[in-house]
């Protein structure tokens, strides 16, 4: 959507992309639940050439005190790059940008937690970007249910991530770094799929309704498969060998 | 901005009886917003400024142009920028200092509507490719604060940028010179306006007063362009919208979005 204007053959005459894959199919997608020891749960997840480390401590004593609920316990989100993950250094600072993420997936987490069970508490979630290639805030959202999960935190149901999008006309599945820098739309999305409900929504580039719907129904899609692998990571660390019959 | 109020418990259960009977607190319908009035050209030495005002919600947006080294990657276009501040006087519990997550997210969404709708053709605002284009820069100030910034920042920042004039420059000695007395008009090719809606329990409402604002579920931001296409969307607080309600979300951003696009083009005619 910004940048130059470039030659990159984004979909080819066989409804081929750019990496390889068809329109309607995600970017390889491993997550492994549990890798951190000090940390109350933590996850790691690979979503494509996306690497992203998360860590959840809490329900825990608020600092400031000035912030606790007395209703509720509060959560907090934390989406940082690491100055070596993308081409070009990033200065550490949070950025608006990351700022502004941070609140969204804030956002579309709460409503997948019971945290008036934890009253004056707080659950802080940080999310540390290692490496970035398109997506981040979907595979950071994915990872970060995940992380809460492992930390046994209450949950009504997982946040799924997965972007929906345009790039040469073609509504695609799940858009990457180059698609985003060189196609016409990009449209996160996080869903919760027992609760069928959509608790994160962006988009940038133009859509008609029918391409919006047609991105809802692909993203929703996406996140239904993405939720499956995360099933798969919790369960291969909570019920690994001799706890099935399998 | 959601806890700009700590709204007293009755009138929120107050608010949500009236919406079993399909009202609202102020009288409206669900998919009504509140009077919209713009007026343009309020401040004579910004290049274009307009000041939005709806319902009591007031934002006074102002357009400087200046030329600018472009950034490395985009050499090749004008650079626009837009941002927000919530003014002290706006509302009691405003204040000054570094920006709040809130202020970021109105900034960015304001910014973001302007940009991804492509309004400005940002090709034609290039005076000598990677070394010198037009910067554009419009900056909102909310002056009065009663719920739904968002819109008033949408409003307020088209009708500036449409009604601006843009000085001309020339090249001299590799350095850009401003041609005195000499203006243009902006290259503009929509007009985006964006629409808020607030869930609360299965109501939709469009453009939320503060006393609604701070009983949301859910919201979202639509905003949509002249030919009635979507162009950007942000979806905010701390609960989600089922697909049935966000795809009547986009019509409603369409139908709504196009009326005030009228009240955008009447206030801004002439000036242009």
């Amino acid at each position: 959507m910004g940048g130059r204007d470039t030659d990159i053959v984004l979909l080819d005459e066989n409804g081929i992309r750019s990496d390889g894959r068809k329109v309607n199919e995600t970017r390889k997608v491993t997550i492994k639940a549990g890798v951190l020891k000090n940390a109350n749960g933590s996850a790691y997840i690979e979503f494509g050439d996306n690497k992203i480390l998360v860590g959840v401590y809490g329900p825990r004593d608020v600092h400031p005190k000035h912030m606790s609920d007395t209703n509720t316990g509060i959560l907090r989100c934390r989406y940082h790059m690491t100055p070596f993950s993308v081409g070009e250094r990033k200065n550490p600072a949070p950025s608006r940008r990351e700022i502004e993420i941070s609140k969204v997936i804030k956002e579309a987490l709460e409503p997948a937690l019971m945290l008036k069970q934890f009253p004056r508490t707080a659950v802080d979630v940080y999310m540390e970007i290692l490496q970035a290639d398109g997506g981040t805030r979907c595979a950071a959202l994915t990872g970060a249910s995940v992380a809460l999960a492992d930390a046994g935190i209450p949950m009504r149901d997982l946040v799924a991530g997965c972007a929906a999008g345009k790039a040469a006309d073609t509504v695609i599945l799940d858009v990457n770094n180059e698609e985003d820098q060189a196609g016409q739309a990009d449209l996160p999305i996080g869903y919760m799929p027992n609760l069928e409900k959509i608790t994160l929504l962006q988009l940038d580039g133009i859509l008609t309704t029918d391409e919006y719907q047609k991105c809802l129904e692909l993203g929703i899609d996406g996140c239904k498969q993405v939720y499956e692998i995360q099933k798969k990571a919790l369960q291969e660390k909570y019920f690994a060998v001799g706890e099935n019959e399998k | 901005m959601t806890n700009i109020s700590i709204i007293d418990s009755l009138k929120k259960t107050h608010i949500l009886e009236l919406l079993k009977d399909g009202k609202r607190l102020d009288g409206r319908s669900f998919e009504q917003s509140r009077e919209l009035s713009i007026d343009v050209g309020v401040i004579p030495k910004a290049e274009g400024s307009a000041r939005a005002r709806l319902g009591d919600t007031e934002v006074v947006a102002g357009v400087k142009v200046q030329p600018e080294r472009p950034f490395p990657d985009t050499g090749d276009q004008g650079m626009l920028i837009c941002t927000a501040e919530i003014l002290p006087i706006a509302h009691p519990t405003a204040e000054t200092g570094p920006p709040t997550p809130d202020v970021i997210e109105l900034a960015r969404v304001t910014d973001r509507g302007i940009r991804e709708s492509k309004m400005l053709d940002m090709k034609q605002l290039v005076l000598e490719k990677d070394k010198s284009v037009i910067g554009i820069f419009c900056d909102n100030a909310v002056t009065d604060h009663d719920g739904n910034l968002f819109d008033v920042c949408s409003y307020a920042t088209t009708a500036a940028i449409n009604s601006c004039k843009l000085p001309k420059y020339e090249m001299k000695d590799d350095a850009p010179v401003k041609i005195e007395g000499e203006f243009i008009d902006p290259p503009i090719s929509t007009l985006p306006v964006s629409v808020t809606m607030i869930r609360i329990g299965d109501y939709i409402l469009v453009d939320p007063n503060m006393d609604e604002w701070s009983c949301l579920d859910a919201r979202i931001t639509i905003t949509t362009n002249s030919d009635g296409n979507i162009v950007a969307l942000q979806k905010g607080g701390s609960d989600g919208f089922t697909y049935e309600q966000l795809t009547k979300c986009a019509n409603i951003s369409i139908e709504v979005g196009s009326k005030i696009r009228e009240i955008i083009k009447t206030a801004t005619q002439g000036s242009n």
